[in-house]
C-alpha cells in the first residue's frame, strides 16, 4: 500500500462503513481524500475535528471518516455546526454540504453564517443535481440543462456560490474541482488555517444523474470538460471580458482574516468576566477596609488564558 | 373504454392527478414520493397537462407555493414524505384554517433519527391535529382512486379544506401493480373544474391569514373543526358516487374475514393488506377471527367503525407509530376514547409493529392472534419484533 493510501485508511472507518454507496466516476471520493490529507498536513488530531453533513450523496462522507461526525438533515448542518463552534471554539469544524443542502433547503443559512463569520470551514459539493433522490434540477442545475424534472431543459438562472459567498461577508472564498486534487488539497489546507466563515465550493461531477442526461459520454468526459473550462482565478481577473464566456474561475478569490464570530464573542466574555471579577473584589475590599486584607490583582493575561477561564466557569 | 395496466403505484398517482388536470403542482424531491412529482413534470413538459410546475426549493416552499396557488382558485397538488412533511408542519394547520383545498400525498416514511427512509406512520401521526382530511389508501388502484377523489372532496362546497392521502412508502408506492385507468371523459364528468368559493381576486378583494385575536381565535378555531367534522358525510358521498361511476367501492371502514368473529385485528394503509392473507388462512384453520380497516383518519368515523366492530369482544389494533410517553399507539388511543364509558367496549390489544420498515409477515399475524388469545399481551401496548440483543 502506497503512503498516500495508508494515510487515508488511518482515518477512515473502513471496518464499519464501506464499501461505499458512490458511483463510479463521482468526485465526492476525491475531494474526501483530499479532505483527509489537509487535515493531517494541518496536524490536527482526529479528536479535535468535527465533519458534519446534512442530506444527499454527500451527506454520507460523514460516516465514513473517524473524525467526530455528525450526519444531519437536509440543509441544516451549518446551524449544528454553528452551534458546535460557539459552544466550544477549540473545535475545528468542517461541514460538508451538497448544492441542495447548501443553496437550496438551507441556502438561508448559507448567507447567515458568511454575515456572521463564524468559525466554520463549508466545503460545498457541486455536482448541479440532486444525485440520492434520482436527478431533479437544483438551485445549480445550469439554465437549459436538463434534469428529472426539467426534461426540456432548466428555465430558472442558476446561483454562482461564489459570487454569492463573496457578497455575504465570508473570510475565504474559493472553488476548485475534483479535476484539481493539488488545489483541492491546497484550498482546504489555506481555509483550515484561516479564521472566521471559509468557503470552497467543490464542482464534483456526477455522471450517473447529471452527465448522462446533458450529453457527457462519460465521467471521464466530464473531467475533461473541467480541465479545459477552468483557468486560474488571476488569468481569468486579467482577461478580457469579451473572452470570459465557458470559463469557469478556479482558486482563491478572497482570503482575509477578519475576527471570527466567536473570538468576538470571547473577548465580550472576557470583558464581562473581568468586570465582575472587579466588581467582585471592590465588594470583598469593602467589607474588609477595616483589616486591609490583600487583594488579588485581577488577572490581564493574554487571550488564551481567559478562554480557558471560561471553560473552567462552565465546568 | 377503461384499460388495465401495470406499472409502479406513484406513477399511478401522477396519473390520477394529470386525469384530475391539476393546473399548479409545487414540489421538492424526497425519497420515497418523488416518483409522483417527477413524473408529473414529465407530463408538464410533454404538454399532457396543462399546469404550472414549481420546482421549490424546500418543502417549505412546496406548502407555500400550494398555499398561494389554491389562494387563486388554482386546482393545486403537491406530495412529499417523512422529514418533508415535517419541513410543511408550520404552514398545515393554516393551509386548513384558511380553507385551501390542496391535494397532498404523502408517502408515509418514518421521522428520523436515526435517518430511515423506510415506511411506517410517524410523518402522518406527527400531524395528526393538522385539521386535515386525512385518508389511508391500501393498494395501487385504490391509490389512483381516491386520488381523483381526494380533489371532489376538499373542493366541494361543503368542505373546502386539504386533504392528505397517505400511501406507505415503498410497500406500496414503488410496487407495480395493475391498475385500470378510466377514460378521461368520466374522469371529467366525475371531476369538473374547480370552482373556487372565494379566492385572491382584485374585483373583489379579500385578506386571507389575518390575526385571530383572542375575542375571535376559538370561534374561527370551532368553526374550522365543524367544516372537517361536516366534511365526512362528503366524503363517503364522493365515494359512493364513484363506486356508481365507476363499479369500486370504498367505505370509510372495511371489513373482510368471518362475519361476526369475536376477535378482530384493525389495521391502517398497506400492512391491512398481509393481514387480510393471514385473517383468510387464519379462517380457513376455523380460527374466530376478523378483519376491520380505517380508510377515514380525519374525521374519524366514529359510528361506522363502532357499527363494524359491533359483537367482538377482542380488537387487536395495529399502530406503525409510537407515542412516546403515551398510553398507547395513536390509533390505539383513538379506540379507546371512542370505547370510553360504552358498556359493551371490547378488550383492545395494541400492537406497535412496523416501524422503519421493518417487514411484518402473514406467520407473524398469526402469532400477535395467539399471543392475544392467550393473554400474552400483558401491557397497554406491545412494540413487536424487538430483537433483544439489538
Amino acid at each position: 500500500m502506497s503512503e498516500v493510501t495508508q494515510l487515508i485508511h488511518h482515518y477512515l472507518r473502513h471496518n464499519k462503513k464501506f464499501p461505499h454507496m458512490l458511483c463510479a466516476g463521482c468526485g465526492h471520493g476525491i475531494l474526501l481524500g483530499s479532505l483527509i490529507r489537509s487535515v493531517h498536513n494541518a496536524g490536527l488530531s482526529k479528536d479535535e475535528v468535527v465533519v458534519i453533513s446534512g442530506i444527499g450523496c454527500s451527506g454520507r462522507l460523514a460516516v465514513y471518516v473517524d473524525f467526530n461526525t455528525i450526519h444531519t438533515t437536509h440543509g441544516r448542518a451549518l446551524t449544528f455546526a454553528t452551534g458546535i463552534k460557539m459552544a466550544n471554539p477549540e473545535l475545528v469544524v468542517i461541514v460538508l454540504m451538497g448544492d441542495g443542502d447548501a443553496l437550496s433547503i438551507g441556502g438561508n443559512h448559507l448567507i447567515h453564517a458568511a454575515r456572521r463569520n463564524i468559525g466554520v470551514n463549508a466545503i460545498i459539493l457541486n455536482n448541479e443535481i440532486y444525485g440520492m433522490t434520482g436527478g431533479q434540477c437544483s438551485s445549480t442545475t445550469p439554465q437549459d440543462c436538463f434534469s428529472m424534472t426539467t426534461p426540456f431543459g432548466q428555465l430558472e438562472k442558476s446561483f454562482d456560490i461564489v459570487d454569492m459567498a463573496l457578497a455575504s461577508g465570508a473570510n475565504f472564498v474559493a472553488r476548485t474541482t475534483a479535476f484539481h486534487a493539488q488545489l483541492t488539497d491546497e484550498v482546504i489546507g489555506q481555509a483550515l488555517a484561516n479564521p472566521g466563515f471559509n468557503l470552497i465550493e467543490f464542482f464534483s461531477p456526477c455522471h450517473t444523474q447529471y452527465g448522462r442526461k446533458n450529453k457527457y459520454k462519460n465521467a471521464i468526459a466530464m473531467y475533461q470538460d473541467l480541465k479545459s473550462k477552468t483557468m486560474d482565478v488571476d488569468k481569468y481577473k486579467a482577461l478580457e471580458e469579451s473572452k470570459r464566456e465557458g470559463v469557469m474561475p478556479i482558486g482563491v478569490f478572497l482570503k482575509r482574516d477578519d475576527p471570527a464570530l466567536e473570538t468576538r464573542y470571547a473577548g465580550v466574555r472576557a470583558k464581562l468576566q473581568e468586570a465582575k471579577q472587579k466588581k467582585a473584589e471592590a465588594a470583598k475590599a469593602a467589607q474588609a477596609k477595616p483589616a486591609k486584607a490583600k487583594e488579588p490583582k485581577p488577572d490581564k493575561g493574554a487571550k488564551g488564558k481567559e478562554t480557558k477561564q471560561d471553560k473552567g466557569d462552565k465546568a | 373504454m377503461a384499460k388495465r395496466v401495470g406499472l409502479e403505484v406513484s406513477l399511478a398517482v401522477a396519473d390520477a392527478v394529470k386525469m384530475s388536470k391539476a393546473e399548479v403542482v409545487s414540489a421538492y424531491p424526497i425519497t420515497p414520493q418523488t416518483h409522483i412529482v417527477e413524473e408529473l413534470s414529465h407530463f408538464v413538459a410533454n404538454g399532457e397537462l396543462d399546469a404550472a410546475f414549481i420546482p421549490v426549493e424546500s418543502e417549505h416552499s412546496a406548502m407555500s407555493a400550494a398555499m398561494g396557488s389554491a389562494a387563486t382558485g388554482a386546482r393545486t397538488y403537491t406530495a412529499t414524505s417523512s422529514q418533508g412533511l415535517a419541513l410543511m408542519n408550520e404552514m398545515l394547520p393554516i393551509a386548513s384554517a384558511m380553507r385551501l383545498p390542496i391535494v397532498m400525498t404523502i408517502a408515509n416514511r418514518s421521522l428520523s433519527g436515526p435517518i430511515s427512509i423506510w415506511n411506517d406512520h410517524s410523518d402522518i401521526m406527527s400531524i395528526r391535529d393538522v385539521g386535515w382530511v386525512q385518508i389511508f389508501v391500501e393498494n395501487g388502484q385504490e391509490a389512483f382512486d381516491i386520488s381523483v377523489c381526494a380533489f371532489k372532496i376538499a373542493e366541494d362546497h361543503r368542505v373546502l379544506l386539504p386533504m392528505g392521502v397517505n400511501m406507505d412508502g415503498f410497500m406500496l408506492s414503488h410496487m407495480i401493480e395493475p391498475v385500470e385507468f378510466p377514460d378521461q371523459s368520466d374522469i371529467d364528468d366525475f371531476l369538473p373544474g374547480f370552482t373556487a368559493k372565494m379566492i385572491l381576486d382584485p374585483a373583489e378583494p379579500v385578506t386571507m391569514g389575518p390575526v385571530g385575536v383572542p375575542e375571535v381565535y376559538m370561534e374561527a378555531k370551532v368553526q374550522c373543526e365543524q367544516a372537517l367534522i361536516n366534511s365526512k358525510p362528503v366524503v363517503k358521498e364522493v365515494l359512493d358516487g364513484f363506486a356508481a361511476k365507476f363499479g369500486r367501492q370504498y367505505n370509510l371502514v372495511e371489513t373482510n374475514g368471518k362475519e361476526g368473529a369475536k376477535t378482530l385485528f384493525v389495521t391502517m394503509g398497506s400492512l391491512g393488506e398481509t393481514v387480510m392473507t393471514s385473517v383468510d388462512e387464519m379462517n380457513a384453520d376455523g380460527k374466530d377471527v376478523g378483519q376491520v380497516r380505517i380508510r377515514l383518519w380525519r374525521p374519524f368515523p366514529q359510528e361506522e367503525f363502532l357499527a363494524a366492530v359491533k359483537g367482538a369482544d377482542k380488537l387487536i389494533v395495529l399502530d406503525r407509530a409510537l407515542s412516546p410517553g403515551g398510553v398507547r399507539g395513536p390509533v390505539a388511543s383513538e379506540l379507546a376514547s371512542l370505547f370510553h364509558g360504552q358498556a359493551d367496549a371490547p378488550e383492545i390489544v395494541n400492537v406497535v409493529a412496523g416501524l422503519g420498515g421493518r417487514d411484518v409477515s402473514v406467520d407473524e399475524f398469526k402469532e400477535i392472534y395467539e399471543t392475544a388469545q392467550s393473554g400474552g399481551f400483558k401491557d397497554a401496548y406491545t412494540v413487536w419484533g424487538v430483537m433483544s440483543n439489538a
